[in-house]
């Protein structure tokens, strides 16, 4: 029923609504699926590209040894801290593989296997999380912002960076990261309204993995899911099975190709789970009992693929075994890279807080440099 | 008298606002350079609830000054992605109280990019807020916000006090790779002085003070908007015999310690004067550093006059709250002149 149609609304001596009370957009286009977007283990993977796949594959095994390897270095002392993203390898790599050269990605602090799947180096992507510096790389050089560890703090200016190159003519998308806790932060808001606004090429990936911390998602939000919420913006929202690549490849394909085209931003959810704790400080023990995780392992994203792939023959023990080999090479030069002790230079405290040192900043300088001294003589 | 008018005729100055000197500061700055964007509550048709962007969005288009959704941290945090991409926002946040919302952008971000990347990544970013009372405005239209600012790493902090300043430092600020803090004084917005925006006088950039005023007797140092409340003290001080010097900061970070050292030195007195509160205060770290390298010309304490360490007051009550003339008299005679 329309507003027009209420009993009693045509009546004289009330005047018709003006027409801003009228929907803007048609709502339905926008709601997501009920339930999260399949292509593993259904019809839909008749269609599966053999090449594509098998790339997925070896990126998802790369993936997976890149976080054992993060981990193992923790326990070393190599890393002050490492947040795992086990069980969410389909989401990274995914994220990364989609976006051409000049794409921007927006990765939060728990992405690492993203940038590193778009590229980066492993050692400079882990540099915050060693602890010799925050961000290890130039941001503009790899088209990957710093890791941002204040939640969904990244995401407006995934927007910003969005905005300004289609101001400028060029063809960018931006493609910018965050976890389910992070979608109750104010900023998730404003950035999802300014994108939708302003029909900014942005790409919205929230990795649904159960937790924030210790707090699950029902403690979050009372929303239906949280892909709903870019109906409120005006944007269309997707629902996805975060543990299946192929679903996860091809949903964020359509979103970037939607983006680049001018069609304006996408919210997608990426319904996955974090197989370990928050960090290897956490202890999820606390809050989740064994029989969750263990029904989670059923589903994992690298099983999953292998067993569509070997049934269907494009995937054999000489695949799995090059793919494993290759994570190994990885790994192996990752362990070497974060055995070398970094140099950190003291004076670095002081070299960039401005463009021109202040006299205030110099004569802290002076101070710390005669500390320095006075203890080399010592 | 004659001189200024003789320089008014010559150089077409004439008399000028600082709600028009910026204008046309951030006017001049777009025709120059086409990656300067502003952005902001109500400046595009609107021109700003002070028009201090009036015909911006005219002359530029609504893509160069633009009107965003009502949201400080998002227009912010957007403004960092654009400065990522190589723009230079101008950005205004309405009010002072109203910036609070951007303040994870601001501390998190826009002050940390360029330490985080080790210089790869400055941004520059000039966040242009309205700020201080004395407008009779209701609550949360009048904080003195600057010591957050001031507190914040990274952060340049400007204010003029005059209209030429106003001009000259918002180009420096817009010109400057380091995000800058422009604190407007809202209650000189309408405060003339003869100008030309065809010939603006060349003012010494961001991170020099100026002695508005030379003295022999003490030193008030201040910025923005009690400048005038100072100078107003200095003139009716004559009558008591006090010669005042006036040092106005104009940038409160970086701080220019050698024009107040210099200052305090020759006059072996000083009151700081601000509206911001005290415990805390920028106040607080100038009395310091003065009495860290002056310790040996000075005849007095330093002292503070600067409005209470309460919440701002409803418009009524803010004349018991905000430093003048008479309170700040009361400072200068309570610098111990009689041994």
């Amino acid at each position: 029923m329309t507003v027009q149609e209420l009993p009693g609304a045509g009546a004289s001596h009330r005047s018709t609504p003006p027409p801003a009370w009228r929907p803007r957009t048609d709502a339905a286009p926008l709601l997501p699926d009920a339930e999260p977007y399949r292509v593993l283990g259904t019809e839909a993977a008749d269609r599966l590209d053999p090449a594509l796949m098998r790339r997925c594959y070896a990126e998802l095994v790369r993936g997976r040894r890149y976080n054992a390897q993060a981990t193992a270095l923790t326990k070393q002392g190599r890393l002050a801290v490492y947040p795992s993203t086990v069980g969410q390898e389909a989401c990274e790599i995914a994220a990364a593989m989609v976006l051409e050269e000049q794409d921007w990605l927006f990765p939060s602090y728990r992405d690492t296997l993203a940038a590193v799947a778009r590229g980066l180096d492993p050692v400079q992507a882990l540099t915050l999380l060693r602890g010799d510096w925050h961000t290890g790389y130039d941001p503009r050089e790899h088209r990957i912002a710093p890791l941002s560890t204040p939640l969904a703090t990244q995401l407006p200016h995934a927007v910003g960076l969005a905005h300004a190159a289609r101001l400028r003519g060029d063809d960018v998308v931006a493609l910018a990261m965050v976890g389910d806790g992070g979608t109750s932060e104010g900023d998730f808001h404003e950035a999802l309204n300014f994108a939708a606004v302003w029909q900014a090429p942005v790409v919205f990936l929230v990795q649904n993995n159960g937790f924030a911390i210790s707090v699950p998602l029902a403690k979050q939000t009372a929303a239906p899911t949280l892909a709903h919420k870019g109906v409120g913006y005006g944007m269309p929202g997707r629902l996805v099975d975060g543990n299946d690549v192929a679903a996860m490849h091809e949903v964020l394909s359509e979103a970037v190709r939607r983006a680049r085209s001018g069609g304006g931003p996408t919210l997608i959810e990426a319904v996955t789970y974090r197989m370990e704790a928050h960090t290897n400080a956490d202890d999820a023990t606390r809050y989740r009992g064994d029989a969750e995780v263990e029904a989670w392992k059923a589903h994992d994203p690298i099983d999953l693929l292998e067993r569509e792939l070997t049934a269907r023959g494009i995937l054999d023990e000489a695949g799995i075994k090059a793919a494993r080999d290759e994570a190994e090479a990885m790994a192996a030069s990752l362990r070497d890279g974060m055995n070398a002790d970094p140099v950190v230079d003291p004076m670095d405290l002081f070299a960039h807080v401005y463009a021109e040192q202040t006299d205030r900043l110099r004569e802290q300088a002076a101070m710390l440099r005669a500390e320095l001294e006075a203890e080399d003589q010592a | 008298m004659t001189t200024v008018a003789a320089k008014s005729a010559k150089t077409g100055a004439k008399p000028a606002t600082m709600a028009q000197a910026l204008t046309r500061a951030m006017r001049d700055a777009m025709a120059e350079d086409p990656t300067v964007h502003v952005m902001g509550e109500d400046v595009g048709t609107l021109g700003g609830v002070f028009r201090i962007t009036d015909g911006l969005a005219k002359e530029f288009g609504e893509d160069r000054c633009t009107d965003t959704p009502l949201a400080e941290a998002g227009i912010l945090g957007t403004a960092v992605g654009m400065a990522m991409y190589g723009l230079r926002p101008v950005v205004e946040m309405q009010f002072d109280a109203f910036a609070y919302p951007a303040f994870e952008q601001l501390i998190s971000h826009v002050a940390k990019m360029r330490n985080r990347t080790r210089g790869a990544m400055p941004l520059p970013i000039t966040i242009r807020v309205p700020y201080g009372g004395g407008i009779g405005g209701v609550e949360h239209h009048c904080d003195s916000s600057e010591a957050y600012y001031v507190a914040t790493p990274g952060l340049t902090v400007v204010t003029p006090a005059t209209v030429e300043d106003a001009y000259g430092l918002l180009r420096a600020s817009i010109a400057s790779d380091d995000p800058v803090v422009f604190l407007e004084p809202k209650r000189l917005y309408w405060s003339k002085a003869d100008w030309s925006p065809e010939a603006p006088a060349a003012v010494p950039g961001i991170g020099k003070a100026l002695v508005r005023r030379t003295g022999t007797s003490a030193t008030l140092i201040t910025y923005g908007p009690s400048l005038p409340v100072c100078l107003e003290a200095a003139e009716a001080a004559r009558e008591e015999g006090w010669d005042l010097e006036v040092v106005d900061l104009r940038s409160l970070v970086p701080f220019d310690e050698e024009t107040v050292v210099q200052s305090v030195r020759r006059t072996g007195r000083a009151v700081v004067v601000h509206e911001a509160g005290g415990f805390g205060g920028p106040g607080a770290e100038i009395a310091a550093r003065v009495t860290e390298r002056c310790f040996h010309h000075l005849e007095a304490p330093v002292l503070r006059v600067t409005g209470f360490d309460i919440p701002y007051p409803p418009p009524m009550l803010e004349k018991y709250h905000l430093p003048g003339v008479e309170r700040i008299l009361d400072a200068v005679a309570r610098l111990q002149w009689e041994n």
